[in-house]
């Protein structure tokens, strides 16, 4: 599914950070800021992983955790717990992960399509597997985080609406 | 060629232009009501001069050109060889249009001259020829010559007007190959190299224009030089034929005209450029500026004064510098917002023309009052009432007002008067719009609700009732409009772009006097008075224009409705209850409504009662968007930073309202 995606990494340098035991890596030239976990503010029929709002410097900026986004059990914030801001074309959000490990440079051409691993993994947010010192990290697709459930219902229905138009 | 770019001009020459034929517009209706100042066709003669020299300085050859024929026009008239006369001011007000298109259609790089643009100019020039006693401009369009020799010799004081010759030289180019043959220093230039004055130019150029060029077309370049240099043009000398049929430099495109395009695109690009842009500020606003951040700085070095070496005998001096930062940030943040502060005159300057054109086209007479054009108004909602207030206006005239007749019979005035007003009254801007037309048909506006199914049959409705039947969608489509004598041409549009910017808008209609349609609208849309409230731990902030009371309700204030519903007794109505925990699905809020407080919210005059916990105080709130990193949401209109940094979330009334409103029906 994600063959041609080793085109879309532009940079090869990853923040990898640990999630319910495995690491994950989100490319670094994304990554606005770290920082520590602090109280959000809620906002209505927001979807359970949408934990709320905070202010980054004037900015309101939506907070995710990403192991409920993950359809993992949650876990309590700790000392280590952190939140990662990232941003797409302009748009701010941050997602909460258990800890940060490090910045590791990737071989583009060692990253691998991620293989269908039926229901258990949810593997929509991710854009290949890499391997690090032995250590598998999976690449997350940013971008396809941060969009909203119904947009993502959306885009899967789209193929078949232009199918039809084309047959009409 | 010149380094400068001149494409970073642009913005301004559109939007002076814009100035300049607004200008232009209103003095021509001013001649038009019978004015006979003078001062007005200098006005219009000015305005016309300067949309046509930025047009040929930008390379905006189309729009050059006809403003030329129009401009040559008015100087008949300036020079009194010419009266003004209704046809005339006609043909100068279609001017005044096309220009507008033709300028939306080069600020968006769309071609500029169409069909349109060229029967107008063709119409421009016949009367300047037919009827002039001296038209020497209109050159006939055909092209005589395979050429032109042009010899063209600078005055001294050539550049200091803002004239410069590349520019001739490339506007030149654009017509045919330019061939340079000569160029020249003037004998008068000084002797000595020390003598000569760099602002002074002294030069001259013996040029030829290869192609079959307009005479006119050569002129016009050169029209705007008119006393700035020595100019002699003659038809090319027979002897470089070949050269002739050469079409212009690929680097140099030539304009050329085309067929009309599409005019929505180009209306739409406009639209959306109009949005980034600029805000001219006068003076005193800028230097109201300065004056309160030499006050800032003032308090701030009194205050890190006291805080460096700090005694506790220096508290009240502390305490008063504080005061101090206080009400300088206060005026500060006043005067900043001032500044997207503009009149409302330049919205309402549009409608003596559409009075007058509604006018002739309905065969009514109307008098139009402007007042409180000085009330200023954010830009962003300037921007957009427009259009809403013109939809109210042409109501006014379409449905309002009756045909003269009517109104003599009506033992009335046969001119009706349409009264657009503008004041400030609490924290709102209030536009009205009144007329002394028929009122609203109660009669046919019910008719038509029964018909559309908005209403059922035989319901009794007050006149308030009926009045804001109008306002609902599906009363009324445009197509449908014309045979109805009420009104309601899309006045759902209307209050929908009116609430957009946290406004509401009403009706109060009298039969047979007339009606008033109210607008009320928010000062700016950056920053709100609020209540900080408490629902669990969450903090929202209520809009205080919006609060009609607090208060805290007995038990046995309160009635349970069928469904589930919940209401309470206040002032002769009952109003529905909005939990706002459940709404908002806040955990640990508190549920018993007698222990909460009830805020009684109003929007569009309809009222709920939305309960929390308890109120925190009054703040004001600078909205943030939502919007810019997430997404709209339900019942919120934005955020807001409270003073320890957490973001609480600003409720969308009008929301809010409709939402309990609706749990009530349901």
């Amino acid at each position: 599914m994600y063959e041609n995606n080793q085109d879309a990494v532009p940079t090869l340098q990853q923040l990898t950070f640990s999630l319910a035991d495995e690491e994950y890596g989100v490319d670094i030239l994304a990554v606005r800021e770290i920082r520590g976990w602090s109280r959000v503010t809620r906002i209505p029929q927001a979807p359970a992983y949408l934990l709320g709002v905070l202010n980054l410097r004037g900015a309101i900026v939506p907070i995710m955790d990403l192991r409920l986004r993950f359809g993992l059990e949650r876990e309590n914030y700790g000392d280590n717990t952190v939140v990662i801001i990232v941003a797409i074309a302009e748009r701010l959000f941050g997602i909460v992960v258990d800890a940060v490990s490090d910045v590791v440079d990737i071989d583009p051409a060692a990253i691998k399509p991620v293989p269908d691993m039926g229901a258990v993994v949810d593997t929509r947010y991710l854009k290949g597997l890499a391997t690090h010192v032995e250590r598998m990290v999976m690449l997350l697709d940013v971008e396809k985080l941060m969009r909203p459930e119904d947009v993502e219902t959306l885009d899967a229905a789209l193929p078949a609406v232009q199918e039809v138009e084309v047959a009409a | 060629m010149s380094a400068v770019d001149l494409t970073q001009f642009h913005k301004t020459f559109f939007e002076e232009s814009r100035e300049g034929l607004d200008a232009m517009e209103a003095a021509l209706l001013a001649l038009d009501s019978g004015s006979t100042d003078h001062e007005l066709v200098h006005t219009i003669f000015r305005a016309a001069h300067s949309i046509k020299g930025g047009a040929a300085t930008f390379g905006f050859s189309d729009v050059a050109a006809f403003t030329h024929v129009a401009e040559s026009l008015l100087e008949e008239v300036r020079s009194e060889r010419r009266a003004v006369e209704a046809e005339l001011i006609d043909l100068m007000l279609r001017s005044v249009d096309c220009l507008r298109a033709m300028l939306a259609r080069s600020s968006s790089g769309q071609p500029v001259a169409d069909a349109d643009s060229e029967a107008l100019r063709g119409e421009l020039m016949r009367l300047a020829s037919g009827e002039a006693a001296v038209a020497t401009v209109v050159a006939p369009k055909a092209a005589p010559a395979n050429g032109w020799d042009i010899r063209f010799v600078a005055l001294p004081h050539l550049l200091q007007t803002g004239n410069d010759p590349l520019r001739l030289f490339r506007e030149l180019q654009q017509l045919g190959r330019l061939e340079v043959r000569r160029a020249f220093v003037v004998d008068r230039a000084p002797a000595r190299l020390a003598d000569l004055d760099p602002s002074q130019c002294h030069l001259g150029w013996e040029l030829r224009l290869h192609g079959a060029v307009a005479r006119g077309d050569v002129d016009a370049v050169f029209d705007w030089l008119d006393g700035d240099c020595e100019l002699a043009v003659e038809a090319m000398a027979e002897e470089t034929p070949a050269a002739a049929a050469e079409p212009a430099p690929a680097g140099v495109p030539a304009a050329t005209p085309a067929p009309a395009a599409d005019p929505r695109p180009a209306r739409e690009t406009a639209v959306a450029s109009s949005e980034g842009g600029s805000i001219r500020v006068g003076i005193d606003k800028v230097d109201a500026l300065i004056n309160m951040m030499g006050e800032l700085v003032i308090t701030q070095s009194m205050l890190s004064d006291i805080g460096e070496n700090f005694q506790l005998s220096q508290l009240e001096r502390l305490r008063e510098g504080l005061l101090q930062l206080e009400r300088t940030t206060r005026e500060l943040q006043e005067s900043v917002m001032r500044i997207r502060m503009l009149p409302i005159g330049s919205v309402f300057n549009r409608f003596p023309r559409l009075v007058r054109d509604l006018e002739r086209k309905l065969g009514k007479q109307v008098k139009l009052e402007l007042h409180g054009e000085h009330t200023e108004l954010d830009k962003t909602v300037l921007e957009k009432i427009g259009d809403p207030l013109v939809h109210l206006v042409r109501n006014a005239i379409d449905h309002g007002l009756e045909m003269p007749a009517q109104r003599k019979a009506a033992g009335k005035a046969e001119t009706g008067t349409l009264k657009l007003n503008a004041y400030h009254e609490g924290g709102n801007i209030v536009v009205q719009i009144s007329d002394d037309g028929a009122g609203l048909n109660h009669a046919a506006i019910v008719a038509k609700a029964q018909q559309r199914g908005l209403i059922a049959a035989g319901q009794e409705l007050s006149d308030a009732e009926v009045a804001e039947l109008i306002f609902q969608p599906g009363f009324s489509t445009a197509a449908q409009a014309t045979d109805l004598s009420g009104r309601g041409v899309g006045m759902d549009v209307v209050r929908r772009n009116v609430r957009d910017l946290g406004g509401s808008v009403g009706v109060r209609s009298e039969s047979g006097k007339g009606s008033v349609f109210t607008i009320a609208l928010p000062l700016t849309l950056a920053i709100i008075d609020g209540l900080v409230t408490a629902v669990g731990h969450e903090r929202y902030i209520v809009p205080l224009t919006s609060i009609v009371e607090s208060l805290r309700l007995r038990p046995e204030a309160v009635r349970r409705i069928a469904g589930g519903g919940e209401v309470f007794h206040f002032r002769d109505e009952y109003l529905p209850i909005m939990r706002l925990h459940r709404a908002f699905g806040c955990a640990d809020a508190i549920t018993d409504i007698e222990r909460g407080i009830v805020v009684v919210i109003e929007d569009d005059n309809r009222r709920v009662g939305l309960l929390v916990d308890e109120l925190l105080g009054q703040q004001q709130a600078v909205i943030k968007s939502l919007e810019a990193h997430y997404r709209r949401v339900q019942g919120v209109s934005g955020a807001t930073i409270l003073s320890d940094g957490s973001v609480a979330l600003i409720v969308d009334v009008g929301g809010v309202v409709r939402l309990g409103r609706r749990s009530k029906a349901a």
